[in-house]
């Protein structure tokens, strides 16, 4: 994954690859807030969002389902399965559904590391 | 050109939206004034209000929107006066407009009749969401409530009290029967007998002379001298077009109520249009959202110099009020002698229907349908588009009986200018047209044309439409699973098998594409555990399951899940009580008999499972699968060891059984009962198999259901012996799992199968297909390869890991879970 502006990010250790399940997520504490790390070892790819699905506002992400939609990868959410996409967070199932905070990662060696702008994490901080 | 729109409503943001759609960018300026505090919401759905939907999302548009297209928009400030000579209009806040072309879209009022009393604390009128906000806060004073008029609106208002929580609540209407408008004598009949079991009190051919009362009300007087005891009461006797503003400048309204326009809704000054319900047009107001829709398009269309002709429009409805579907469409009310009716009525499920046929039986003029409105669409266009009946024309109402083909011809035996959409005005040729240039899917329709976007209701018709067209084509239409996987759940089962192949990487590298989805990842795990039974798990497949089977427990609100141990037949030791109680009192559990003779723990931090699970386990207890398409339960009555009347012992039939399924994954959950005499208490014919106890043996009932779809199990085998009875129900269970499609219960299933139950019975009880050995050689299998899952997961420090909330700080717990105090227990903190 590339970003142009790589000067204002922060990267923070998230942790190792083996604890990432395939084709699957887990969740990543960062300060008090929750991003959500997802492993797609098909396609050699890293992704990480907020946590939190913005329907019903439930720490949740981390535990959907991963998968694509014509061929953008994406997670449902376990509660209604309503699916974002995770190139830019927008909610594939509902137009009028808030998008998702996405964020960089990056791999060196077996460690994975989450991309944060600027002042932080901004959705999915904690209610 | 400059257009000023009075009136902010639904009516009128369609306008906008119309107007946006088809004039030259920049080439029209929009300003709109709105009487009311917000921009236009969806006054259709307005009960919704009460039953959690907020001001906000009611919203047609929030009010961005209209910044976004230019519009300006004066919210809380009506128009008070309109002078023609000068083409401006004066606002209350002192704007002045002037304007090229003006829109009356002022819509109407809550008609208030003359009764004495009606300025008394506790009556509402229900037109506004501030009406609305206004009866919320005075709800909780209030017991009984009531209504007057038994219209449409009328019993909208009476289902926001119910929904307020008012406990009695009655409807007074002066005419002899319900929504008279819309339905006849006996379609009221019904829907009364079925509003009345949801706790509404109907009474017709009342007449309310005074609402009684010092200063807030305590009931109403009737002109029989009869009063009625109320707390609350709803004014919707009907509606008073708001032409006041015509009136002042001199433009032609109607004796009773209504600016008069033509057909281009032009009132009698042609610089001024009129649409929605402020409109009288031919001597109607029309007091729908679908006519309003139609007059803002030529209304519209007619400024920007299009020819389009508004020509009066059909009042055909259909509505679910308070769970009841009712839907009239044509005219329903053709006088006898001028045609001839059909009519069915069947007061067990509540469902009457009638249809009014020309004399020579040729074509539908119009009918009722009340309690089963699922043929609404296909009778209103049959009836619209005069599509010849079938030689028997009850077969529209009835369909085909005795095997043959169905009567009407369908959606494609209608003519290509045939309204699919009402709402949207969308004919059955653009819809084609879309399908042809490519969207095939039911969401790229609605995108492209707008069709089933608004109330939904022809959805089902679009897709029929996409599929014939496409089929027309010459494109093969499958059942696949998804853009994933180009086959069915029954191919891919038998693909899977042949292979056997044992991951879902596997299953995906032979015979899918892309990386899978939440549709079919469960499909796939689901077939791999019917056919293998290995733990769900194992790296690779753990990911493949469904969030809950992931977990091995129910998420529930909050982020929590809930705890089920197996209970098999519902009995448990003392002991095995104390075990749960101790467990539930040392994680905070909050605790609930099931439906399924079962004990459900709810609010367990997804770390604490497996401590959970391991004191459970060493109780001796097992995983219940209710978080799994698996055996849920065997539910027992307690049978012939206590009960004076059991004939056999149906618990430990129950207990045998429930062993032997236990961890059966399938295509959908497995239910399934016991009862040991005809008494049926353990309701075993509302189950995926069902046994009851006969003289002889037992009777073996296949593919009942609960829920929202109701449907009694039919008898497959009847006085067998528990070894026959096991021996069907393996086959059956087995040829369920192969031949269903995904998350199709047994009684769904047996109603798309060819031949039903005697097919079925023909496979399972006479081996028709030669395949019963295989069925049942295949079902031991998976019975043998048993293990209980969370036995597993509670031995396996590596399984053990992924049972925590942060993967870099393992030892926390998610934070933002919270519970609130409810009865001596907890309970989830409620979502927004």
């Amino acid at each position: 994954m590339s970003l142009s502006n790589t000067a204002t990010i922060t990267w923070f250790y998230a942790c190792k690859v083996e604890d990432v399940p395939a084709n699957g997520g887990v969740c990543v504490k960062y300060r008090d807030e929750q991003i959500a790390l997802y492993h797609f070892p098909r396609r050699g790819e890293w992704y990480a969002t907020q946590n939190l699905c913005p329907h019903r506002r439930q720490m949740a992400l981390s535990r959907g389902m991963t998968g694509t939609q014509e061929g953008e990868p994406k997670v449902a959410c376990p509660f209604h399965k309503k699916s974002f996409s995770l190139l830019d967070g927008r909610c594939l199932s509902d137009e009028t559904e808030c998008s998702l905070s996405v964020y960089p990662v990056k791999i060196e060696e077996d460690r994975v590391y989450i991309g944060i702008t600027g002042g932080g994490v901004h959705a999915g901080a904690m209610a | 050109m400059k257009i000023v729109i009075i009136g902010n409503g639904m009516t009128s943001y369609k306008f906008c939206e119309k107007m946006v759609a088809k004039a030259a960018p920049g080439s029209v300026e929009l300003v709109v004034f709105g009487e009311e505090p917000r921009p236009a919401y969806d006054r259709v759905h307005l009960s919704a209000f009460f039953s959690g939907k907020s001001a906000q999302e009611l919203e047609m548009a929030p009010a961005d929107w209209y910044a976004q297209n230019d519009i300006t928009l004066h919210l809380g400030d009506p128009v008070q006066q309109i002078d023609r000579a000068q083409q401006t209009v004066h606002s209350h806040k002192g704007i002045t407009e002037t304007y090229d072309c003006l829109v009356l879209a002022t819509g109407s009022a809550a008609f208030v009749p003359p009764i004495p009393g009606v300025d008394k604390k506790g009556v509402f009128i229900y037109r506004t969401i501030e009406d609305l906000e206004l009866m919320r806060d005075y709800a909780p004073k209030a017991v009984t409530g009531a209504v007057i008029g038994g219209g449409l609106l009328g019993l909208e208002a009476a289902k926001a009290l119910l929904d307020l929580g008012l406990r009695h609540t009655h409807v007074i209407e002066f005419a002899p029967r319900l929504m008279p408008r819309q339905i006849d004598d006996n379609g009221s009949a019904l829907l009364r007998s079925k509003l009345s079991s949801l706790g509404l009190q109907v009474h017709t051919s009342m007449q309310t002379t005074e609402i009684l009362g010092d200063t807030s009300i305590t009931g109403l007087q009737f002109a029989d001298d009869s009063t009625l005891p109320a707390d609350m009461l709803v004014i919707s006797a009907g509606i008073q077009p708001r032409d006041e503003l015509a009136r002042l400048c001199g433009l032609e309204t109607g004796h009773r109520g209504g600016i008069i326009v033509n057909d281009q809704l032009q009132t009698t000054d042609p610089n001024i249009y009129a649409i929605g319900e402020c409109a009288l047009y031919n001597g109607m107001i029309y007091g729908l959202v679908a006519p309003g829709y139609e007059m803002a398009e030529v209304a519209a269309s007619h400024m920007l110099g299009a020819h389009k002709a508004f020509t009066g429009f059909d009042m055909s409805t259909k509505l679910k009020l308070i769970g009841v579907d009712v839907a009239s469409f044509g005219n329903p009310f053709t006088p006898a002698d001028q045609c001839r009716s059909i009519v069915f009525e069947d007061t067990l499920k509540g469902i009457y229907k009638r249809i009014n046929i020309t004399p020579d039986g040729q074509h539908l003029l119009g009918g009722i349908l009340i309690g089963d409105a699922d043929d609404y669409n296909m009778l209103l266009q049959t009836a619209k588009n005069k599509v010849v009946l079938p030689p028997n024309p009850e077969d529209v109402l009835l369909g085909a009986r005795g095997g043959k083909e169905a009567g009407g011809a369908g959606v494609l035996g209608l003519p290509d200018e045939a309204i699919i959409c009402s709402c949207e005005n969308v004919s059955k040729a653009a819809i084609c047209t879309a399908v042809t240039d490519g969207n095939e899917t039911l969401d790229a329709v609605k995108k492209c044309t707008k069709a089933a976007t608004c109330c939904g209701g022809c959805a089902p018709m679009v897709k029929d439409l996409i599929t014939s067209t496409m089929k027309s084509q010459g494109k093969y239409i499958r059942n696949v699973i998804c853009e994933h996987f180009s086959y069915s759940r029954q191919e891919l089962y038998d693909l899977v098998k042949i292979k056997e192949l044992r991951s879902f990487d596997a299953v995906l590298d032979h015979y899918g594409h892309g990386e899978g989805c939440e549709v079919c990842k469960p499909v796939v795990a689901s077939i791999l555990a019917s056919l293998w039974n290995d733990m769900i798990l194992t790296k690779g497949n753990d990911t493949a399951q469904d969030s809950n089977d992931r977990y091995l427990a129910n998420i529930q609100k909050g982020g929590t899940y809930s705890v089920v141990p197996r209970v098999p037949g519902g009995e448990i030791t003392p002991r095995q009580l104390m075990v749960i109680a101790q467990v539930a009192e040392k994680y905070n559990l909050y605790t609930k008999i099931t439906g399924g003779q079962r004990i459900d723990m709810f609010g367990a931090h997804v770390s604490d499972l497996p401590l959970i699970w391991e004191e459970l386990v060493a109780a001796g207890f097992e995983s219940g699968h209710a978080y799994g398409k698996a055996l849920r339960t065997v539910k027992s009555c307690v049978g012939s060891t206590w009960c004076r009347f059991g004939l056999h012992d149906s618990v430990s039939f129950a207990i045998q059984i429930e062993q032997r399924y236990r961890g059966l994954r399938a295509p959908h959950k497995l239910k399934s009962a016991v009862s040991g005499c005809i008494r049926e208490c353990a309701e075993a014919q509302s189950k995926d198999f069902g046994i009851i106890a006969t003289e002889k043996g037992w009777n073996l009932y296949v593919c009942g259901n609960g829920g929202s779809k109701p449907q009694h199990a039919l008898l497959l085998a009847g006085d067998v012996d528990n070894d026959t009875c096991i021996r069907y129900i393996d086959r059956f269970l087995m040829f369920y799992i192969k031949t269903a499609d995904p998350l199709t219960r047994t009684a769904t299933w047996l109603n798309k199968l060819d031949g039903g139950i005697e097919y079925l019975r023909n496979v399972v009880v006479n081996d028709s297909l030669g395949i019963a050995a295989q069925l049942e050689t295949e079902m031991q299998f998976l019975v043998d390869n048993y293990k209980c899952e969370w036995k597993e997961v509670v031995d396996n420090p590596e399984l053990r890991k992924r049972f925590s909330h942060f993967i870099n700080a393992p030892e926390e717990k998610d934070p933002t879970i919270k519970f609130e105090h409810l009865r001596e227990q907890k309970k989830a903190a409620e979502w927004k």
